[in-house]
């Protein structure tokens, strides 16, 4: 079944996604494993998939650290990955 | 300033159990508001893109409840609570809810126990895999090995391989005996169709072989996962794979529970015939007061609306209540994690994921007190939700003690959510 495809940029580069397709499904289609680094610099990405674990936190239109699981793409919306764990 | 709300009957979660508490207290009259924190309501396990996609059962609760009089709060994260009130922050915005009964359906979620390379990206939880399948990840070809324990992993592997996944192998770490002994107490429920669902199940993703008494000893890769070593109590032997999805089944979010004060065992919220906490004003049901899958869900989501909202269940309600709870206990028997799965840490495996606490710096007769204050395990982002669990698990230690605020906020929000009280 497809969908209406949406513009979103990730890391600055465009990427078109499907519509309903929440930012974590969405990096991990394109690509990107490593969402974010934890204290001593690993990487990480998405695990529970259901906002408890905190481990697929990005930046999203400047805001960091936010659950890249819980949140659909939004058409222009921006999503920044690597971000260093405070 | 925040906004305020007021209601008869606040429901915090949208799955089963939130479904049906809302709509019997908004039948029953009294003005209801359910709370989810997800942008779709349905929950875990109905969560969905397209309602279409969903089972009958979930699409006509789903109708029944738009039909209700019952208010819906979509994306609002329960940040405190005292009896008679919520404190939400939905997207930036700090509501206070005040509601005389409050009900308490946050469902469970994963219990994830470490193991050599779980913390490597593309590891993810049975359910946690499911969701993000839902959610528009594109398995199209991925070799995926799915272990863990429990029903769930028949639908997950059907749903991969139904969106074009290789699923390589389904481990569970039951035996087959315990698998058989569950499958009898299923046939005499009231939930017995459940068994041609597994048969369905397995028959969907029949080209992946099914292993009992089977588990993940370790993951590896660099960058992301690239192989796994499983381990039969016989024999461990390595599969390549791009994606793993892992889990020891399920344990109750009780947290809320905890935070208005009512009693716990474990981690499940206590509750009575008729779903109330040892809080007065205070109902529970669902996941959330023991692990008992969908059916239960629903009928101690109805028997909470119903009492909340000032009506008596009906006796066939209970009697279905008492069926399904025997079933659950059966169910907590068979999938009980081995004891294999609780010593596969070596001393460098990290245990609080959140802080990077890793085994050797954790001395197991400290108790997750102790542990906060000398390592900062459990006290990073997810607050202890995955590796308290965890060393409850391992440890014996008692769960982390819950404080407000429950999920994450801006310290704006908390700002002005303090200076106000």
């Amino acid at each position: 079944m497809s969908r209406p495809l949406i513009m979103v940029r990730l890391n600055g580069a465009d990427l078109r996604v499907e519509e309903g397709t929440s930012v974590a499904a969405a990096l991990l289609n394109a690509g990107v494993a490593h969402f974010r680094s934890s204290p001593d610099g690993t990487p990480r990405g998405p695990v529970c998939g259901m906002g408890t674990c905190q481990e697929c936190r990005v930046t999203i239109d400047g805001v960091p650290h936010q659950r890249s699981c819980m949140i659909e793409c939004a058409a222009g919306m921006r999503v920044e990955t690597g971000g260093l764990d405070g | 300033m925040a906004e305020t709300l007021s209601a008869d009957v606040a429901v915090v979660g949208g799955g089963p159990a939130g479904l049906a508490a809302a709509i019997a207290a908004s039948a029953a009259g009294a003005s209801t508001v359910l709370v989810d924190e997800g942008s779709r309501i349905g929950g875990q396990v109905w969560r969905h893109r397209d309602r279409a996609s969903l089972p009958r059962t979930a699409r006509e609760l789903l109708e029944r409840f738009d039909a209700s009089a019952a208010r819906h709060l979509s994306g609002a994260s329960v940040v405190d609570a005292r009896p008679g009130e919520l404190v939400l922050v939905q997207g930036g915005d700090v509501i206070r809810l005040s509601a005389r009964r409050i009900v308490i359906a946050t469902g469970a979620r994963e219990l994830l126990l470490p193991f050599p390379g779980w913390t490597l990206p593309n590891v993810f939880g049975v359910g946690g895999l499911q969701a993000l399948i839902k959610a528009g990840l594109d398995v199209r070809g991925r070799r995926i090995v799915i272990a863990g324990t429990g029903p769930l992993l028949l639908p997950v592997a059907a749903t991969a391989v139904r969106h074009g996944a290789h699923v390589v192998l389904v481990a569970e770490q039951a035996s087959r005996g315990a698998l058989a002994r569950f499958g009898l107490a299923l046939l005499a429920s009231p939930s017995g169709g459940k068994l041609v669902d597994a048969v369905r199940y397995r028959l969907a993703f029949r080209q992946a072989a099914f292993h009992t008494g089977t588990w993940i000893a370790r993951a590896e890769g660099t960058d992301r996962v690239r192989q796994v070593t499983l381990a039969s109590g016989r024999r461990t032997w390595h599969e390549p794979c791009d994606l793993v999805a892992t889990a020891c089944g399920l344990i109750p979010n009780g947290e809320l529970g905890a935070l208005l004060g009512c009693a716990r065992a474990g981690a499940a919220i206590v509750v009575n015939e008729r779903q109330e906490t040892s809080v007065p004003g205070v109902f529970a049901a669902g996941e959330c007061t023991g692990v008992g899958g969908e059916d239960l869900a629903l009928v101690e989501g109805a028997v909470a609306g119903l009492v909340a909202g000032g009506r008596k269940p009906g006796r066939a309600l209970m009697a279905g209540r008492r069926q399904l709870r025997r079933l659950a206990a059966a169910m907590t028997r068979a999938f009980a994690p081995r004891r294999e799965l609780l010593a596969r840490c070596e001393p460098g495996t990290i245990i609080c994921r959140c802080e990077d606490v890793r085994c050797d710096a954790l001395r197991g007769e400290w108790g997750s007190r102790q542990a906060r204050l000398v390592t900062r395990a459990g006290m990073g982002a997810c607050q202890g939700r995955v590796c308290g669990a965890a060393l409850h698990a391992l440890l014996g230690w008692d769960l982390p003690v819950v404080r407000p605020p429950v999920s994450p906020m801006s310290a704006a929000a908390y700002a002005e959510l303090n200076a106000e009280s």
